[in-house]
């Protein structure tokens, strides 16, 4: 989805959590009512307390990724490099094949052979990053923010580069000998991609 | 180590886990714990004639209660808050439900800071003692793990208690102060949509929020029912987000990051989506629909006689205020009013009542919440039609328990 319909999408979000009658039309410009919860007050006093953070501060801690590539740092990393990344430090919670381990270590690797996204109607059905992830960025974001589990952060961004690109040439979204770095993660397109929708649901008497 | 298999660390690893030496490894409890139940106390026959115990720094439940919550998991996972042993409205904290997912962190609140960034005119860092010199805000709010309910939608089971098929909820008293006035601190622009809250724990727990969550009614705690957050509740400072589901509301929080669009993190991509029977998965389901639940009588408790039982429970939505709770005693024929606790708070838990008298012949208990926008409560029946089996968040069908004549009560999860 467009990033640009993600604002609409919290505009009509946040219409339905306030709104009793009426739902905001997408356009709508600024705060939607709230009726549900404490007034709106954006002006009020400053205190001036806390400092100023400094660049090094916040760069220690700016690690998120965007979609659109944003925060992905310099390097690189084959799926073939990957590979052996994970076997030595993935396989034994996710399987060596990233088949998982009972509900706590999720499945990675697997493409949904059916088609229409069944997800809906069978809630046994396995997901992954090749069946349900919608976005690439996604995967480098969380391997290097929490994994691996019990060494969270100890990986280099090349590995991390390695092991997202291992996953997405072993679910089948990039080439078996594929390399990846910032530009290059960005661009993958997942499958998945085109399956999410914002959240319809506004209150009031219809069930959704 | 070498030796270790996978079908050990799924079979063994719970019980290893104490010697955390096997390589660190995460452990896995698939079953839930069951805390013995102690032996009962032997007490003075006649307590009116014997001096009483001294007072104490720290005090403690009578030993004849032990309401538990049920942990699941070593490191990562899940407790359940047991509504079943709780009266009124506010969850005792160290009943309170937890979810995490890397454990919980320990954090020495003197190293502790927030900072804020972004798209903002000064990005600042707080530390907890800045924070505390803000004027403070004190509301109840509860907060609902959006999974609740999910084994009792897919798969009902008899023998589920309260705590079983919805104990993902509490209700809380929560000190801290508005995400508002950081806002005006660090001067947010007006090109930022959202903003990203990041914890302190060992999977740097991030979430995308709408920045006008942030003005409405966000806060940012650190006060859990008179005293310090519990650490399971993001000791020394959590996010609070009135209504929405509860893994947004990030523990242990630290960052927060003013931006354009959404970041499309893991908990908000492959978790915390609901697939829907027409191919799609929604995303950015913040709020929670309106809910309730009978909590007495209810699994495992017994009806002894015939006669007056009052049926009570709890009631909620994440769209304001609770307006009306109705209650059916013949399995959903005929239904009413229950009476609700006062004060009827905006996103918190509501105590609903309704006196019974029992024939003691066997029926169903239910119980529907409506809330202020008239959305009403819908059975299990017109969600699994809506949603589908698979939806995987967003439980909130009508629950019920069936009454044997002979008194037992079973958990009646077809509606």
């Amino acid at each position: 989805m467009r990033r640009g319909a993600w604002r609409v999408a919290a505009l009509v979000v946040m219409g339905g959590a306030a709104c009793r009658e009426s739902v905001p039309a997408p356009q709508a410009e600024g705060p939607p009512r709230v009726e549900a919860s404490t007034p709106v007050v954006r002006e009020g006093p400053r205190y001036g307390l806390g400092r100023l953070a400094t660049a090094g501060e916040i760069a220690a801690v700016d690690l998120d990724v965007s979609p659109d590539g944003t925060g992905l740092p310099p390097g690189s990393g084959t799926a073939v490099q990957g590979a052996e990344i994970y076997r030595q430090k993935c396989g034994i919670c996710h399987g060596q094949k990233g088949e998982g381990m009972s509900t706590v270590y999720p499945a990675l690797i697997g493409r949904e052979p059916r088609q229409g996204f069944p997800f809906g109607t069978d809630w046994k059905i396995v997901k992954t990053v090749g069946n349900y992830w919608p976005y690439s960025t996604t995967l480098f974001d969380y391997i290097r923010r929490a994994m691996p589990y019990t060494a969270p952060g100890s990986l280099s961004n090349d590995e991390v580069y390695a092991l997202t690109a291992h996953l997405l040439a072993a679910n089948e979204v990039i080439a078996k000998n594929a390399a990846l770095d910032a530009a290059s993660l960005a661009a993958v397109r997942m499958p998945a991609h085109d399956r999410f929708v914002p959240d319809d649901r506004r209150g009031g008497p219809e069930v959704k | 180590m070498t030796d270790l298999t996978r079908r050990d660390l799924l079979t063994g690893a719970a019980a290893l886990v104490g010697g955390a030496v096997l390589a660190g490894l995460p452990a896995v409890a698939d079953g839930q714990a069951k805390p013995a139940v102690p032996p009962r106390p032997t007490v003075p026959p006649d307590p009116t004639k014997v001096t009483g115990g001294a007072t104490t720094a720290v005090g403690s439940r009578s030993a004849f209660e032990h309401p538990v919550r049920t942990p699941a998991g070593e490191t990562t996972g899940y407790s359940l808050t047991p509504l079943q042993d709780l009266t009124g409205t506010i969850t005792p904290s160290d009943l309170h439900f937890e979810r995490h997912h890397a454990g919980v962190p320990a954090i020495d609140p003197e190293q502790h800071h927030l900072v804020i960034h972004g798209l903002v005119e000064r990005p600042i860092v707080f530390g907890l003692e800045d924070l505390k010199r803000f004027p403070a805000v004190t509301r109840v709010h509860y907060l609902e793990c959006s999974g609740n309910g999910r084994t009792s939608y897919r798969e009902p089971k008899p023998e589920m208690t309260p705590q079983k098929v919805y104990g993902l909820t509490g209700n809380t008293e929560w000190t801290g102060l508005t995400v508002a006035q950081l806002f005006r601190e660090v001067g947010v622009k007006p090109e930022a949509k959202w903003f990203l809250a990041e914890g302190g724990d060992a999977c740097l727990m991030s979430r995308s929020v709408p920045v006008e969550k942030g003005w409405q009614d966000a806060l940012i705690v650190w006060g859990q029912n008179g005293e310090p957050l519990r650490p399971e509740q993001g000791y020394p400072l959590r996010l609070l987000l009135p209504g929405f589901e509860g893994n947004m509301s990030v523990k242990w929080l630290r960052r927060l990051e003013l931006g354009a669009a959404p970041w499309m993190t893991r908990w908000e991509t492959s978790k915390y989506t609901d697939p829907l029977p027409d191919g799609t998965s929604r995303q950015f389901s913040f709020a929670m629909d309106a809910t309730s639940i009978i909590t007495a009588p209810a699994t495992p408790s017994l009806l002894s006689a015939k006669g007056w039982w009052p049926v009570t429970g709890l009631a909620w939505t994440g769209r304001g205020k609770i307006t009306r709770v109705e209650v059916s005693v013949d399995g959903g024929r005929n239904w009413h009013d229950a009476e609700l606790q006062e004060p009827v708070l905006d996103m918190a838990h509501t105590r609903f009542s309704y006196p019974w008298e029992w024939n003691g012949k066997e029926t169903v208990l239910l119980s529907r919440a409506t809330d202020q926008t008239g959305y009403v409560q819908p059975m299990r029946a017109r969600l699994l039609e809506v949603r589908g089996q698979g939806t995987d968040f967003h439980f909130n069908h009508i629950k019920g328990w069936r009454i044997r004549p002979d008194g037992k009560i079973f958990y009646h999860g077809e509606t």
